[in-house]
């Protein structure tokens, strides 16, 4: 596995003669675990023990940023040829990073940081992989054990800071053990709720000899989530959606998280029964955004028909969401009629906020493939007559035609320059990210996926800054594909530096600035609940974009009318290496659909003039 | 945040013990303290010891009140943590037995000290150290007995309390 340092350029780029000629050699299998077995006996100190159990977790990139405590891991990654290193700018973006690799392939990402102000800027990164529930592990270096609550340079508690935002951590205290709290590190990230792993490694472990133990020999002692639901309870589900006249299937990341086999069951059973489905933010993707029987996203920015067959719906099938407050409106008034189903890997969501008829704790994959089969096997179908009504109804809710806008004149519409990117580049094999703002929401409906792991954005902690380095981590895993990060310009400020990343590791990511100078979700909250006194909300000394872009080698584009819209999409598209498309757009759009905070489903504001009749309680003032 | 009125307002508060076997790993406590700061739940008492030294398993004891929602999360979020092995709530779960053990400094002479020696009999606290003005009781029982034991003390010269907080076990055969 370890070369000698002059083997090979450390560049790592495909285009890397020996490079590929020593990935060629891994694909062959010539220098796979085989041949490692034979050192497992062997002592090898920590930092060759942490990159011999990276290969066997089939890592194949770690984002990073190199520093004093980890430099026997830079060390050892410099003498190998398994594993690329992408080298970003800065700690938060290679968190997140590595969430957009893990959301666009589905496997763990792996993210590798220096001690003390290492560790605490991934904190951000980590604190969204957890609230989202992206599998992570970081690898975080630590002051050498002698030192550790010594305040010594660089040293910080990072297993107590990181404690509350992850799913688990670890502080490596015996070489020997080292291996086998990554191999458990990365079985925790990945199973169950996933969710970020902090492994925090002190350097003297690192430094010193010790065994490996093979990922096999693992068996972790305590955690084992319940996988397979009860079958009386898949009984149960199937008999009370049988009654129903009125049913929606409302799901969420939990599918996507499950894998392909979920994303397959949900559209067999949406299409079986015939009901409708409405998905959540994260949930994008997992059931075709074109189809017919898909109503758009649900909750404060979804959809009228969405969230008034929510309201009315009789029953509720809730597949991997977690009635989010994002998701629910009031409370008290959140689909007051309804039975409801919650099925989720994670006990702890259930009733968490709403009380829900019928609970099922497993995977959501596993749970829809039996629903499916119990019910074709009893030979079930919906009450047509019933199903024929309420689709009624919904169509004409769907005739409001909620995310219509009017685009006339020069000045380009946000939500017209979202539509247009979607058209333009729906015939691609595209991905988007997107920062936090209205051209999140705008991007979340506008653009319909049909497939899932397509999507990447922030959900849970709403991080600006997520979209450009989550781009980033999809391009590594996808070379080949579009990638786009929709963002907002003040966003992108949060991790513009991660454009010299891109230059260096040739990953020609697009990022589409919707710029209405202004940083648009809060200005339209203070509209909304602040008499319009704008404090602070405008993006002032913006940079010039183009510029800027000029400046790190990279293409900058400016497109300012509607006329030119679609050449500017096509050139940003067309263009090799990264680019940024400097679009900019109406100034004070407001995003509609809208659920004020503290209101209930049927009172969504649909257009700016809407407001006046729907003051904003008191209650609902206090919310986030 | 929840949007709507706090589902807790109107509702009935219990008080639960709760048992969780976790292995003795480091950070465990934290984790589980951490837990209920971070979500803000009670904690009304809390202990801790390894139980089992060859399995390095810890028993932690909580002592916690909530609405029966509250008290349901409660649980499943303790069962939710990496190390968690068990979740028992002793209170939902049928009769447990509820065990506190203080030691309770009690500074006199006199009549009082005699009317504070004739309490302790009465309580069945011992006697583990004295003096010419002092003395210090053990004494166990449920919380409620210890808590009646202090008040009684109180005006007799209570000094010094050191309370351990609960343990509590299910009665019958059945172990965690
Ligand atoms: C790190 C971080 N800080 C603050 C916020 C609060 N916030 C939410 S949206 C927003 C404005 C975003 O502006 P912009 O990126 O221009 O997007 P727009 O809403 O204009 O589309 C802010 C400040 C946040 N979500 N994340
Ligand atoms: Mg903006």
């Amino acid at each position: 596995m370890f070369f000698s340092a002059e083997s090979c350029c450390k560049l790592r780029e495909p285009e890397c003669g020996p490079c590929s000629a020593q990935l060629e050699r891994r694909m062959n299998g010539r220098d796979d675990m085989s041949t490692e077995s034979a050192q497992n006996t062997e002592l090898q100190n920590g930092a060759r023990l942490l990159i011999q159990a990276l290969i066997e977790q089939d890592v194949e990139v770690v984002f990073g940023y190199p520093g004093g405590a980890v430099l026997p891991i830079y060390d050892a990654l410099f003498q190998q040829n398994s594993i690329r290193h992408i080298l970003v700018r800065h700690e938060q973006a290679a968190v997140h990073a590595a969430e957009g690799y893990a959301r666009s392939t589905g496997k763990v990402g792996c993210v590798l940081v220096t001690s003390g102000p290492g560790a605490t800027n991934a904190v951000t990164g980590l604190t969204d992989a957890l609230m989202d529930s992206i599998p992570i592990v970081c690898l975080t270096g630590q002051v050498p054990t002698h030192l550790i609550g010594n305040d010594a340079f660089q040293e910080a508690d990072t297993t107590g800071i990181t404690r509350p935002c992850t799913k688990h951590n670890y502080l490596v205290k015996d070489v020997n053990e080292l291996s086998r709290q990554v191999h458990e590190g990365f079985y925790v990230a990945r199973n169950g709720r996933p969710g970020p792993v902090v492994i925090d490694l002190p350097k003297d472990i690192l430094q010193t000899n010790g065994r490996y133990t093979p990922r096999a020999e693992v068996k972790h002692r305590t955690y084992r989530p319940q996988v397979k639901s009860e079958p009386a309870r898949i009984r149960e589900a199937v008999k009370l959606i049988a009654e129903a006249r009125r049913p929606i299937v409302y799901y969420g990341g939990g599918v996507i998280n499950s894998g392909d086999k979920a994303t397959q069951e949900l559209r067999k059973f949406v299409q079986t029964t015939g009901m409708p489905c409405t998905s959540t933010l994260m949930g994008l993707g997992a059931y075709p955004g074109s189809d017919p029987q898909f109503l758009g996203m649900l909750g404060m920015h979804g959809t009228y028909e969405a969230n008034l067959a929510m309201y009315n719906c009789d029953v509720m099938i809730n597949l991997g969401a977690r009635f989010d407050d994002r998701v629910t409106g009031k409370l008290s008034e959140f689909s007051p009629n309804s039975q409801k189903i919650h099925v989720d890997i994670d006990p702890s969501s259930i009733n968490k906020s709403v009380m829900v008829d019928l609970p099922i704790i497993g995977d959501v994959g596993e749970a829809l493939e039996a629903m499916n089969k119990a019910w074709s096997e009893n030979g079930n179908s919906l009450d047509q007559e019933g199903l024929k009504t309420w689709w009624n109804q919904i169509e004409e809710w769907r005739a409001r035609h909620c995310l219509a806008y009017l685009q006339d004149g020069e000045e380009i519409k946000p939500q017209h320059a979202i539509k247009r990117l979607y058209d333009l580049t729906s015939d691609k094999d595209v991905y988007f990210s997107t920062e936090v703002g209205q051209h999140q929401m705008w991007a979340a409906q506008y653009i319909k996926f049909e497939a899932p792991n397509r999507w990447m954005t922030s959900g849970g902690l709403g991080t600006m800054g997520y979209g450009l380095p989550a781009a980033m981590g999809v391009q590594v895993a996808h070379p080949e594909s579009l990638v786009i990060d929709v963002a907002g310009e003040a966003s992108i400020l949060m991790n513009i530096q991660e454009m010299s990343t891109l230059i260096q590791h040739k990953l020609p990511v697009k990022v589409f600035i919707v710029n209405n100078q202004w940083m648009g979700m809060v200005r339209q909250w203070q509209e909304l609940l602040h008499g319009g006194r704008y404090s602070e909300s405008y993006t002032d000394s913006l940079p010039d974009f183009v510029k800027l872009a000029e400046s790190f080698g990279a293409t900058g584009i400016r497109c300012t009318k509607a006329s030119e819209l679609d050449d500017a999409i096509r050139r940003m598209v067309e263009t090799p290496g990264p680019v940024i498309l400097d679009c900019c757009v109406t100034q004070n759009e407001n995003c509609f659909p809208m659920i004020p905070s503290g209101a209930a489903h049927y009172e969504m504001l649909m257009g700016p003039d809407d407001r006046a009749a729907k003051p904003i309680s008191e209650e609902g003032m206090v919310l986030v | 945040m929840a949007y709507g009125p706090n589902p807790q307002v109107g509702e009935e508060i219990a008080t639960h013990t709760i048992a969780v076997l976790v292995d003795n790993e480091p950070g465990v406590l934290a984790r589980v303290i951490g837990l209920f700061s971070g979500r803000g739940y009670n904690i009304e008492s809390l202990t801790v010891t390894e139980v089992d030294p060859a399995e390095h398993l810890s028993r932690i004891t909580i002592v916690t009140s909530g609405t029966q929602m509250i008290l349901e999360q409660i649980k499943a979020q303790l069962g939710r943590l990496v190390p968690v092995h068990r979740v028992s709530d002793l209170t939902r779960e049928g009769p447990h037995v509820p065990r506190e053990l203080a030691l309770v400094k009690v500074v006199g002479t006199g009549e009082k000290r005699v009317e504070a020696l004739r309490i302790a009999d009465v309580f069945r606290a011992r006697v583990v150290d004295s003096s010419h003005d002092h003395f210090i009781f053990e004494i166990s029982g449920d919380s409620g007995k210890l808590n009646a034991f202090t008040e009684l003390m109180g005006p007799l010269g209570l000094s010094d309390i050191s309370r351990t907080g609960v343990v509590a076990i299910a009665r019958g055969a059945e172990g965690l």
